[in-house]
């Protein structure tokens, strides 16, 4: 258990999350209005999205699918009969004067999220509920003084609520749990999870206790948009909660914001929080009722999801907990790996993808969809290593071509530099007579019993045929000469 | 050409199918006729450009004998449809200067069909009202007179500009919407047929929203075969409203059979109210007497939440309402009072922007959904409104069709009861229970009170069940023979 240690003695923080995250689909959750970022302002937006009068929402199936492929995903009950509220508030970016969203009864009900903790512990997560609602469009305060511009692109956009339940109990694993959920949620192919454009947004549910003792009072940190923030802000907003109530406070229960620029947290003002929503069922929309066989063919058709992949890349590869772990914790890599993997020793494969793989990806600050070398390449490229044509020392130098120049073709580069490994023994052969013949001294120190002089003895061969020496070959002849 | 105003819709179809007229000469006649009732106030906008234009275009598709269904015949849009380049008020100042780029599904059928625009009808601001005074284009005025008097009388409401109109002859028909009875009860006060169908029957895409779950377009005629006619074109299915229902749109017209020998009639006895004229009462009993005299059969029935009916919809239709009109907030389109705050500019534009009893309304609406009342009043407004579907299912298990007064008095003078919410609000008493249920409901004329005004008669059938309705109309039609005319506003 993780425990904060203040003035008075030890104090666990109790932390739930909200993720807003957007659903991909092409249209709009109740209008046929596209939903590309970074359109012109205003360019996205139909007669619904303006709440012109007169006019109805119309619900998009798609978005309908893509929530229940989601809740599939964490394993939650999904509801056959949901319903659609309208959230009442007044504001500019929010046409209809109301958003609309699923109070009561929503799409999804309880499920779950298993984190990967350092170690290779897991911990299970509950999820409270997935709801579906609208987003709203943004007011853009800065263009002309005294004046609010809006834009409606966003308008109307499909968002899916995802609660969580308070369970967790670190920054970490609040941050461990939202990149787990991003992964489920690529997996899926339903939210991009992309926090910079907004695609995924936070709300952060913090309070402190004594451990074994109630629930403490909660505030509540809006709309973080990175995962470095999400954790900040709970760091922050533990401690303050802490050093009210030693000093003898106690918490109100607030809607707060957070400052990355200055690291804290601070109220939002009372009157954007002071709402009465007065949800009531839309009388535009019927209940949404879902078809149980429709439900289960969604079921069947859901991809390997990150939980059952790792167990498989440990069951059927043999790798390790951590090793599985970091390659399934993408789609992307963890489909890179398996072709690469695909006829090859699992654990050599992991170790090319983990290592120089994710290093030159560091590096060049790129995605795994934009590594220069693609997974048959380097497929390819450790066969030569198998077969015995390279050392893996070449192999690296002949990766790191391939990175810099593009080429796709492994041996080619090996054939135009001459790089092939040198397995023949008589020329091998020929290079350790000539070392031994020069180095009286070191090979007088072997048969004093100094083993390490082996190493040296393997490096001067190696220096002499520039690396290509089969390593084994050359410690095997090295070895026989010596003990003559 | 004089006389054409006067016709029945079926009648001025025929006509133009037989070329005794054509439909320029026909629309001339209504525009004239429209600029006769110019008293009334039954219009906010007349087009008349553009009913010539759409006549034009009829004529030439019955030279062709390519005629549409509604080809050239001149109809008034209540001022709640929206209409594609012409100004949609909703009889609200808050929308001001608004044209909408878009068409009503209905009125788009319409026009589809051949119909030719006339005007937008007057009504009460977002169709909240029993008498289309609160309207900030001022006041329609019934046609009718009490005997004697010349007292203004109001043509009911909230689609009472229809009603007016087509009661004055300035329009073959008309469309109205009913929420609470916003086309029965003024169909009733001015003695014209007006009829709403089955929730769900028309969509109400592009129809600016008062209570969704209850709003429902229909048609205003002089003749229950006319608003058969209009109700045909007026109905189907839209995939743009997901409260439209997908069925067959039957022929109504062909319902009218004049055979009702072995249909159940039901009579509830709940619906003897207090307050309601002696004159009702006899009104009703001979209503039952034409049906049996015309071999149907009439059985007492019981609904037994009717009296919950007007309360449990002055919650549930404010409450609607009051997130509906949210977003007339100065934003986007019609009126913008500025203010120092994006706060203050909304206060001053809705305070500017909406009448009394809309803000009545969104003040009541937002009252029983906030915490603390949802429960109370809300939830227990929709159990009452199960209760009182449920009635009406069971009732249909003994009858096939009701039959009721339309209201439980004739019209009333402007001015009258514009103190009294309440006494207003029990206009609808005999209307609202049909509206909870979503059921069919038609209210014609059926005689004249003592002091000669209209009085209507209601029928209400099962849901999607208009047909039933409408032939029992056609029945008591024709045993009423209702012949009696208005005095004023009819091209006098």
């Amino acid at each position: 258990m993780t425990l904060i240690e203040g003035r008075t003695g030890e104090w666990e923080c109790v932390i739930g999350l909200e993720i807003h995250a957007q659903v991909i689909s092409k249209a709009k959750l109740f209008s046929g209005a596209p939903t590309d970022f970074g359109a012109e302002p205003n360019t996205q937006v139909s007669f619904v999205d303006a709440a012109m009068p007169g006019m109805l929402p119309v619900i998009n199936g798609f978005c309908v699918e893509q929530a229940v492929r989601t809740g599939l995903g964490l394993e939650a009950e999904i509801n056959l009969t949901s319903v659609f509220d309208r959230k009442n508030y007044f504001y500019p970016d929010l046409p209809q004067g109301y958003q609309i969203s699923q109070f009561p009864l929503p799409i999804v009900g309880k499920g779950s999220i298993t984190l990967d903790l350092e170690g290779g512990e897991t911990r299970t997560i509950g999820i409270t509920r997935l709801h579906l609602e609208q987003d709203a469009g943004k007011s853009l305060h800065d263009r002309e003084p005294g004046a609010t511009y809006i834009d409606l692109n966003r308008s109307g956009v499909a968002l899916m609520e995802i609660v969580s339940e308070p369970d967790m109990r670190s920054a970490e694993e609040a941050g461990a749990y939202i990149r787990k959920l991003r992964s489920i949620l690529r997996y899926l192919g339903t939210c991009d999870g992309n926090m910079e454009e907004g695609s995924l947004r936070a709300d952060v549910n913090v309070s402190v206790r004594r451990p074994g003792e109630d629930l403490g009072t909660r505030c509540e940190i809006k709309n973080v948009n990175s995962v470095r923030f999400v954790q900040q802000a709970i760091e922050y907003e533990a401690a303050r909660q802490i050093d009210i109530i030693e000093d003898g406070g106690v918490i109100a229960q607030e809607t707060r914001l957070f400052d990355p620029s200055r690291g804290e947290t601070r109220p939002m003002r009372t009157k954007e929080e002071s709402h009465d929503y007065r949800y009531f069922p839309d009388p535009d929309l019927l209940p949404l009722e879902l078809d149980a066989e429709w439900v289960a063919d969604i079921k069947a058709s859901l991809p390997e999801l990150p939980e059952a992949k790792k167990a498989r890349f440990m069951a059927d590869l043999d790798l390790d907990a951590y090793d599985a772990g970091v390659l399934v914790a993408e789609r992307e890599t963890a489909e890179y790996f398996e072709a690469v993997a695909e006829g090859r020793d699992a654990k050599a494969c992991a170790n090319w993808v983990m290592g120089d793989l994710f290093a030159a990806l560091n590096k060049a600050g790129l995605g795994i969809n934009e590594a220069p070398v693609s997974a048959a390449s380097l497929g390819a490229l450790i066969d030569l290593i198998d077969d015995g044509t390279i050392s893996r020392r070449i192999a690296k130098e002949v990766f790191e071509t391939m990175w810099r120049t593009g080429s796709k073709d492994a041996a080619a580069i090996v054939a135009e530099k001459g790089l092939e490994q040198i397995s023949d023994s008589g020329a091998i052969e020929a290079e350790i007579d000539k070392v031994i013949a020069a180095n009286p001294g070191q090979v007088a120190a072997f048969k004093g019993g100094n083993e390490k002089v082996i190493g040296w003895f393997v490096g001067q061969i190696m220096k002499a045929t520039e690396g290509k020496a089969n390593p084994r070959t050359v410690n095997e002849i090295l070895r026989r000469k010596l003990a003559d | 050409m004089a006389g054409l105003a006067d016709l029945t819709l079926a009648e001025a179809r025929d006509g133009l199918r037989n070329k005794d007229f054509s439909a320029l000469e026909l629309a001339e006649a209504e525009i004239t006729a429209v600029e006769a009732a110019r008293g009334l106030n039954a219009f906010i906008t007349e087009t008349p450009e553009r009913a010539l234009a759409q006549a034009q275009r009829s004529d030439a598709r019955l030279a062709k004998g390519e005629g549409l269904a509604l080809d050239g015949l001149p109809l008034a849009i209540k001022d709640l449809f929206c209409t594609e380049g012409t100004l949609t008020t909703a009889a609200s100042h808050i929308l001001d200067g608004f044209t909408p780029r878009y068409e009503s599904t209905v009125t788009a059928k319409l026009w589809a069909a051949g119909a030719v625009m006339l005007g937008k009808t007057n009504l009460d601001e977002f169709a909240m009202g029993s008498s289309s005074t609160q309207s900030h284009y001022g006041p329609v005025e019934n046609p009718w007179r009490k005997a004697g008097e010349d007292r203004p009388l109001v043509p009911g409401g909230s689609s009472g500009g229809s009603a007016a109109a087509v009661a004055a002859r300035a329009g073959l028909g008309a469309t109205g919407t009913d929420t609470g009875g916003s086309i029965r009860q003024p169909a009733s006060f001015c003695g014209v047929v007006g009829m709403k169908p089955t929730y769900g029957r028309c969509s109400r895409f592009g129809i600016v929203a008062f209570a969704s779950s209850l709003d429902q377009a229909g048609p205003f005629a002089r003749t229950v075969r006319d608003c058969a006619i209009l109700l045909g074109a007026m109905a189907g299915y839209d995939p743009r409203d997901s409260t439209s229902a997908d069925v067959e749109v039957p022929d109504f017209e062909a319902a009218l059979s004049g055979d009702v020998r072995g249909l159940k009639v039901g009579i509830p006895d709940e619906y003897r109210v207090d307050g309601m004229g002696g004159e009702i009462e006899k009104l009703w009993r001979q209503g039952i007497d034409w049906l049996e005299g015309a071999g149907a059969e009439t059985v007492e029935i019981s609904l037994p939440h009717t009296r919950y009916a007007l309360p449990c919809y002055y919650i549930l239709a404010p409450a609607e309402a009051s997130a509906n009109l949210a977003r007339y907030d100065g934003v986007r389109y019609g009126l913008r009072v500025p203010g120092d705050s994006i706060d203050e500019m909304y206060e001053n534009t809705r305070a500017e922007g909406f009448g009394q009893e809309v803000k009545r309304r969104v003040l009541i609406g937002t009252y029983v959904l906030s915490a603390g009342y949802y429960d109370a009043y809300y939830l227990k407004a929709q159990r009452v409104r199960t209760l009182i579907s449920r009635d009406f299912t069971e009732a249909f298990e003994k009858a096939d069709v009701i039959l009721t007064p339309t209201t439980p008095s004739a019209a009333f003078a402007v001015g009258e009861k514009m103190d009294d919410p309440i006494a207003m609000y029990l206009n609808d008493v005999f209307t609202v229970p049909a509206s909870l249920a979503g059921l069919p409901g038609i209210s014609l004329p059926a005689g004249l009170s003592e002091a000669g005004l209209p009085l209507g008669l209601q029928l209400i059938g099962r849901a999607f069940d208009e047909e039933t309705v409408l032939r029992t109309a056609g029945v008591l039609e024709d045993a009423a023979a209702f012949d009696a005319r208005p005095g004023r506003g009819v091209g006098e």
